[in-house]
């Protein structure tokens, strides 16, 4: 169980004009502005549950996760995942958490995947035989056989992706963030990772929150989504409601950001 | 401190896979030492009496050196772990339940003793063979030895735990490059690594002494040939471990603030 009730975040972001001139006073004198990420954002998220979180860039996605898996401090409001403050009881928190980030990497850039995932083992004190059965499962539904040997580096995109994947969970997390997962990825690697998020949150009843711009993702996988845009929440529903008399729902998300002006 | 123990233990296995560097490395830490001895033979000879240390106190000074160059060396540090910084892969190390401290701690002592251990043996051994006074001389007792290598391993704990530090400093700046840059020249200046200790000017001597700096490659080094012992050599010792745990523990306080106050930027 996820709630989030009246979270903000606002950055400091300096700022100056360009040229040398403003570079020198920006030496001794720095200006900042003040840019609301989240402006009273509130939503429930229940066990099991499948949810899109969409919007256009920069408008709160990250933030959100980043709050959600304990990185980030809002400056108000309350957050609970499953009974806990993700920032104040971080190590509690992240244990029972999964999260891939498409865009980053978390395998050991030099050693065979199998290093990587032998390490995580240690870090979330996996027991062996959950160990074992998680890897033997998620090499099944990942057809990783043929990679686990291979160095992180040796790895094409899409093969990186599904070992991120299983590295997330093989600690048997309750709820998985993925952020982005299929960004970069062909289709065939794509619609295996879809596959696989599907069946995971069918057999395991993990909750999985996914951010994209893949509409087809969203499609393919969620039935709620949550549109948020500013800071600020502007759809918690179903993607039909977005996709109502429009050919496609990137073009009915157009239209809907258009409306609200983002 | 299991969970630590893995990141010992992939980092030291991930050190020990690049030969060719350890291979560059070695012969350039062979040919450097013995530059340098010939460089200090040159000085004995002119008046050896001048010289605090004696001509083989100071060659087994420079082999062991060499020999473990990586316990010190400004270019041991894990730019892993300053890139994951600037560009926000820390996101998963944050994502763990790991203390990052402890957790870059281990890495970081991994890292220096793998490529310690690929590139000692061959230097200490080609040094034992090297003519008097010109080799590494056998320790002056065994008792001494043990002391040594107690020294040893406090160098290693200094030098991880004031690196630490520079990395808890690249939490708060944009860019590493400046502190990283003159931690390091001093660390090389200040801690008997340009020329030892004991040939700095008395009173100069005395204040570096106390500095965090001479609690790193200066103790254990001399006190393997026996030039430090004594009272002197317990002060040491002490100030070795006195600075371990200064630093250690400021660098987990900055960390905890850290922790609080970090923002990973960009989505």
């Amino acid at each position: 169980m996820i709630t989030l009730t009246h979270v903000c975040k606002t950055y400091k972001v300096s700022k100056r004009d360009a040229g040398f001139s403003s570079a020198l006073k920006a030496l001794f004198h720095r200006e900042y502005e003040r840019i609301s990420a989240l402006d009273d954002v509130s939503f429930t998220i229940s066990d099991g549950e499948m949810v899109g979180y969409i919007g256009p860039n920069g408008a709160g996605k990250s933030s959100t996760i980043k709050i959600l898996s304990g990185i980030l401090v809002p400056d108000a409001g309350t957050c609970l995942v499953n009974g806990l403050i993700p920032w104040k009881n971080r190590i509690e928190h992240v244990k029972n958490i999964g999260v891939v980030f498409g865009q980053r990497t978390q395998l050991w850039w030099d050693v065979p995947i199998l290093d990587s995932f032998e390490l995580l083992k240690e870090i979330y004190q996996i027991s062996t035989p959950l160990y074992r059965q998680n890897l033997e499962q998620l090499t099944e539904m990942l057809d990783l056989s043929a990679l686990l040997k291979t160095p992180a580096r040796q790895l094409s995109l899409g093969q990186r992706m599904r070992c991120e994947l299983a590295g997330s969970l093989l600690h048997s997390p309750k709820i998985l963030f993925l952020d982005e997962p299929t960004i970069g990825l062909d289709a065939v690697s794509k619609l295996a990772v879809r596959d696989f998020i599907l069946k995971l949150n069918a057999e395991k009843k993990t909750t999985v929150i996914l951010t994209t711009h893949d509409m087809q993702d969203i499609e393919a996988l969620t039935s709620r989504i949550i549109l948020i845009g500013k800071g600020q929440i502007l759809l918690d529903g179903h993607i039909h409601q977005i996709k109502e008399g429009f050919d496609s729902t990137e073009e009915g998300l157009a239209s809907f950001y258009k409306s609200h002006h983002i | 401190m299991r969970k630590y123990l893995a990141f010992f233990r992939l980092r030291f296995s991930m050190g020990l896979q690049y030969r060719a560097a350890a291979l560059a490395g070695m012969s350039t830490q062979l040919v450097w030492g013995i530059m340098e001895i010939l460089m200090f033979r040159a000085f004995y000879r002119a008046d050896a009496s001048a010289f605090p240390m004696s001509l083989e106190a100071t060659s087994a000074y420079v082999w062991l050196q060499q020999a473990f160059l990586a316990f010190h060396a400004a270019m041991f540090m894990e730019n892993e772990i300053f890139e994951s910084i600037s560009n926000g892969n820390i996101v998963y190390e944050l994502c763990r339940p790991v203390n990052i401290y402890n957790m870059w701690f281990s890495r970081n002592l991994a890292k220096r003793v793998s490529s310690a251990a690929l590139r000692c043996m061959p230097i200490l051994l080609i040094a034992v063979f090297l003519p008097a006074p010109y080799g590494l001389m056998p320790p002056v007792s065994f008792p001494v030895f043990l002391l040594f290598l107690f020294s040893l391993l406090l160098w290693i704990l200094v030098t991880v735990s004031f690196c630490m530090l520079i990395y808890m400093a690249s939490f708060f700046t944009i860019s590493h490059a400046g502190i990283r840059m003159a931690a390091f020249c001093a660390v090389d200046f200040f801690s008997g690594a340009v020329i030892p200790l004991p040939f700095f000017p008395d009173r100069i001597r005395q204040i570096f002494e106390l500095l965090p700096f001479a609690a790193m490659q200066n103790v254990p080094l001399r006190i393997y040939s026996g030039d430090l012992s004594g009272s002197a050599m317990w002060q040491a010792l002490f100030l070795q471990c006195f600075w371990f745990l200064i630093m250690a523990g400021t660098g987990r306080a900055i960390n905890a603030i850290a922790m609080k106050k970090v923002t990973v930027q960009g989505g």
